[in-house]
């Protein structure tokens, strides 16, 4: 069986995988970090979403041989010992999560999104970049206000009580 | 996804080789729609090949007339490019409407145009602009290119190298998406060059993305979405299906070029 090589939050591990084996079966099954979901298999949903080498893709369309090398970063990999990332904390504090199955897809991709657009975002912007991010509870409306201010914290280093909206 | 074997060639020649021994193998460059149709047992390839790792396969760049674009240059890189802004803008809007921001990170021009989905939008760009499709065997003219639904020129060893586009006086795509899947349910790209004027239509079309040479003629002579008003596209071999009819769809198509031509100004 072949290997693969990567970084996941901070760790290398050497992995024996088989080559229909996908990136996201490598995190969950095999690393046995399963904050990182599979909703609908088909790309859509976005309860996947991981960072490969500062990148946000969705983890169940991306072999894990097609990983050997990269960095990931998981929604384990937010976190500092017991703080919350900011925009783990802005979903929180904004409810921007029911069930919570589609959490660690739309922070993943939200913290990309500040990554890329920085901490200014407006609701449009917000509500277009989270178009591969599916939630079937909310309506969006807190994960879009969530986001918002997760983005001025990450921003401001701070932690933010204003919506977005 | 059924099970296959796993390369990762280093060199163009070594992917050919590989490409040429197994009957059934397939190029993986972003997997955006490979991987996917092989979850759900569309595709059972014996070998995957991946061309992650074959150098010189991506990157923009302007060459006198042309803007070169190559075949792994992923859907975000071709968006944020300064040179495809620059050189035609209705390219880097066509780009920043496909898939999602996830998708746009991983796949690719050469995936897209080898696939020839009849709902992508590349395949519009390249045959508006009149694009050339570069492998390593030969050029392939963008009317010779794209062949059917899910079909093109391509023979079973080739690989796509990279796409030139001549650069247009003026250009415009205009897409109206299906609401739950997001793809183009008609999509129209509109191209003025030194060569004349083009219309492209993807979505709509039974066989794929398809020419509308009436419209064509009207824009050549007026450049204005008035001159293509009464220009009516035939829904003879217009897609039917649950998210509208024929005709709905052959409708569609005069109004988005409308707006594609307005949008290009």
């Amino acid at each position: 069986m072949p290997n693969v090589t990567v970084t996941v939050n901070g760790k290398s591990h050497t992995v024996d995988v088989a080559p229909e084996t996908l990136l996201v079966e490598l995190i969950r099954e095999k690393l046995r970090l399963t904050g990182t979901h599979v909703g609908c298999d088909t790309s859509q949903c976005g309860a996947c979403v991981v960072h490969v080498d500062g990148a946000a893709v969705k983890s169940c369309t991306m072999l894990a041989m097609s990983a050997d090398g990269a960095t990931v970063t998981t929604i384990e990999g937010l976190a500092n010992g017991s703080t919350l990332h900011p925009m783990q904390e802005a979903f929180r504090e904004h409810h921007g999560l029911q069930c919570g199955f589609c959490t660690p897809g739309m922070i993943m991709t939200a913290v990309d999104i500040v990554n890329r657009k920085g901490g200014n975002l407006d609701e449009h912007t917000i509500r277009d970049e989270l178009e591969g991010n599916i939630c079937r509870c909310t309506g969006y409306h807190n994960i879009v206000k969530a986001v918002g201010a997760g983005a001025r914290a990450m921003a401001g280093g701070g932690k933010s009580a204003q919506a977005a909206e | 996804m059924y099970a296959f074997k796993y390369e990762k060639p280093w060199s163009l020649a070594a992917a050919a080789a590989l490409l040429s021994e197994s009957g059934d193998a397939k190029l993986l460059a972003g997997g955006q729609t490979l991987l996917p149709a092989m979850k759900l047992r569309l595709a059972g390839p014996s070998t995957i090949i991946d061309l992650s790792k074959v150098p010189g396969l991506s990157g923009v760049t302007r060459e006198g007339d042309n803007l070169v674009i190559g075949a792994l240059t992923k859907h975000v890189e071709v968006m944020n490019s300064a040179e495809v802004q620059k050189s035609i803008p209705a390219l880097a809007h066509l780009v920043s409407v496909l898939g999602d921001p996830a998708v746009r990170n991983r796949g690719t021009i050469g995936g897209s145009l080898a696939n020839n989905d009849p709902s992508a939008d590349y395949p519009a760009a390249v045959l508006a602009l009149n694009g050339t499709v570069h492998t390593n065997k030969r050029k392939i003219a963008a009317d010779d290119f794209f062949k059917g639904l899910f079909e093109t020129a391509l023979a079973a060893d080739e690989i796509i190298e990279r796409v030139s586009f001549p650069v247009p006086e003026k250009a415009g795509y205009e897409k109206f998406r299906n609401p739950a899947s997001r793809f183009a349910l008609v999509g129209v790209f509109v191209a003025k060059t030194k060569d004349g004027v083009r219309v492209a239509v993807t979505g709509a079309g039974e066989s794929g993305v398809f020419r509308v040479k009436e419209m064509e003629a009207a824009l050549a002579k007026d450049w204005s979405p008035k001159a293509i008003e009464g220009v009516k596209v035939s829904a003879s071999g217009i897609i039917a299906d649950l998210h509208g009819t024929a005709d709905y769809r052959a409708h569609l198509a005069g109004v988005i070029a409308r707006r594609a031509v307005a949008k290009a100004g």
